[in-house]
């Protein structure tokens, strides 16, 4: 049996049974990450050590749960190998953010998040690759190396998220997060013919997750199904003091809530979301999906959000100029990258943050300190704080009519690396169906609905504010009537 | 809606971002290029619109103000570039 192809149920199911062991698990993924990951480059930084001291101690735990008669709830991401997007804190572990500024940089703590899959005893097998400080929708944009979709390895794995994607895909971890500004988890997820998720606003705290865009930023789990999502999604969900945008809401039983039946829930079909330019293919797979799901008992409707043509400049003012805060701590003082032969303390800052940072980041930090400077503050900054507005609402009221809205995540499948790397605009347009979310505050999950030339097609599903339960249950419905999500990549 | 050489220049020393005269110039041009495309916002009429800063309306979310224990000096300086007696050496800040 080849382990690493089980999902994270399956693999919970073995290991409690006594017909794998923790360790072993860990093992053999660090073979399937030697067997493939030169070709897919999805790992920045692999951590054995901690990963197979987890593991033993996750059988300790499990052996004494045996003896002790088998009966208690044991977490189920116990012993369960999993790969983390190098923009979020591992403590002890570099955490680069795909950045030279960042090359060297360790963590003396943990993550909200990390500390809550540890407590668990999930077992931590590397980071994962990002476009650096999660700007960008391919993964190209890493100062190191880019990673391969490992469906076709001349094409990205989308991104920022690319690395985690192509892990879970290519079966390097069983699991994996992932982070989500303008759709660094949906897209990617799409692209690579898994399941991936972005939680309402405030869900997952933040603290811990390198800052992009305060506004924006959602950590994200990715699974080869909806199952795993939702087993992901309920470890690391939940107020968090250190956060204080976190939503101090109960976490539902996630999983428990997939089984619930979609019968009688209204389907709301976004019509400027088949955008012009979209891939007839992709199209055509998502509209088939969407049939399927008015066949397992969901009604249908059109529903219109017409500012969604108004998402990219909007997004690429907000995010970037929220950017441009959040990166100005990058001064080469207290970590990072430092340009040891500075002049004085003002060249000391300007060639470190030169030298430091790669092109889409100046480039988005220019952009965003332009749109908040002196004179051009109103007419840029402020005009998208008001199209946002204009954007949400536009969900609310779609939302009095209909359940949740179910659309493609991309306008296409995963293009050939280099193809978009030298036009930065075209790159931004690739994010038009998942921004808008993130600016609305919604959450919204990808699974893979079908192939276009060989190639993995994503279906969003998008719900309400904290709506994670019901958005998790359709993609479920959806999965028991397919088999998208069954297929693997040939390598 | 072509950005001037000084807007490019300004624009970088308030980021503190040391440009090479070959990056102001392409970063010019792309950073034109991207805000003549992001003028159709102005297409919207927003007058009575009000700016949506966070998507999840949650006001004043405060706590105690109770001292507890943050970080160990050390751990906080494992990264320093330059430590030393405990502190992070600077470049003069005043002449």
């Amino acid at each position: 049996m080849q382990l690493y192809k089980l999902t994270i149920h399956e693999a919970a199911q073995l290991l409690r049974q006594g017909e794998i062991s923790a360790a072993e698990l860990t093992q053999a993924m660090f073979d399937r990450i030697a067997a493939v990951d030169n070709q897919v480059r999805a790992y920045l930084t692999l951590t054995p050590e901690l990963a197979l001291e987890q593991a033993r101690q996750a059988d300790e735990r499990l052996v004494a749960w045996r003896r002790a008669g088998a009966s208690d709830t044991l977490p189920t991401l116990l012993g369960i190998p999993l790969a983390i997007k190098d923009i979020i804190c591992v403590g002890g572990v570099p955490t680069t953010c795909g950045s030279k500024f960042l090359e060297n940089f360790v963590p003396p703590y943990h993550a909200t998040v990390i500390e809550r899959l540890v407590e668990r005893g999930a077992v931590i097998l590397g980071k994962t690759n990002t476009d650096e400080f999660a700007m960008g929708s391919s993964t190209e944009n890493s100062a190191f190396f880019t990673t391969h979709n490992p469906w076709d390895l001349t094409r990205v794995p989308g991104g920022s998220s690319g690395g985690s994607a192509a892990a879970v895909a290519a079966g390097e971890a069983l699991g994996a997060l992932g982070s989500d500004t303008g759709g660094s988890v949906r897209q990617p997820a799409s692209l690579c013919g898994i399941a991936g998720m972005k939680p309402t606003y405030g869900r997952i705290s933040r603290y811990g997750l390198v800052a992009f865009a305060s506004s924006l930023d959602q950590i994200g789990p990715f699974g080869k199904d909806v199952t795993d999502c939702a087993l992901l999604l309920e470890a690391i969900a939940g107020h968090d003091r250190r956060d204080s945008n976190t939503i101090d809401a109960p976490v539902p039983d996630y999983v428990t809530g997939l089984k619930k039946g979609i019968r009688g829930l209204r389907l709301g079909i976004p019509r400027e979301f088949f955008v012009e330019g979209m891939q007839a293919q992709v199209e055509t797979a998502v509209r088939e999906a969407i049939a399927t799901l008015v066949g397992l008992g969901m009604e249908a409707r059109e529903v219109s959000l017409p500012h969604t043509q108004y998402g990219v400049p909007t997004y690429y003012l907000i995010a970037p100029a929220e950017a441009s805060a959040n990166l100005a701590r990058y001064d080469g003082v207290r970590y990072g990258y430092s340009y040891p032969d500075a002049q004085d303390m003002w060249d000391g800052y300007r060639k470190s943050r030169a030298y430091g940072f790669g092109d889409e980041v100046k480039r988005r930090i220019m952009l965003g300190t332009y749109a908040l400077s002196a004179g051009y503050y109103d007419a840029y900054y402020l005009k998208a704080q008001k199209v946002r507005t204009l954007i949400k609402r536009d969900f609310d009221r779609a939302f009095e009519d209909v359940d949740v809205i179910v659309a493609p995540t991309s306008p296409s499948t995963a293009f050939k690396i280099g193809e978009k790397a030298d036009d930065p605009l075209q790159m931004y347009l690739s994010d038009v169906l998942t921004l808008t979310l993130n600016l609305a505050g919604l959450g919204g999950l990808s699974i893979p609905c079908g192939f276009a030339d060989n190639l993995p097609v994503g279906l969003q599903i998008i719900g309400r504010p904290l709506a994670e339960e019901m958005v998790l249950r359709v993609g479920y419905a959806y999965e028991q009537v397919t088999d998208w999500h069954l297929r693997r990549p040939p390598i | 809606m072509r950005l001037t050489r000084e807007e490019v220049e300004h624009i970088a020393e308030l980021a503190r971002l040391g440009l090479t005269e070959e990056e102001k110039e392409r970063f010019g041009s792309q950073l034109s290029a991207i805000l003549e495309y992001f003028q159709v916002l102005q297409r919207l009429d927003t007058e009575s619109v009000p700016p949506t800063t966070a998507a999840v309306p949650l006001d004043n979310v405060m706590f105690d103000d109770q001292v507890e224990p943050s970080a160990a000096r050390e751990d906080i300086l494992l990264n320093a570039p330059d430590p030393a007696d405990g502190f992070f050496r600077v470049r003069a800040v005043l002449e």
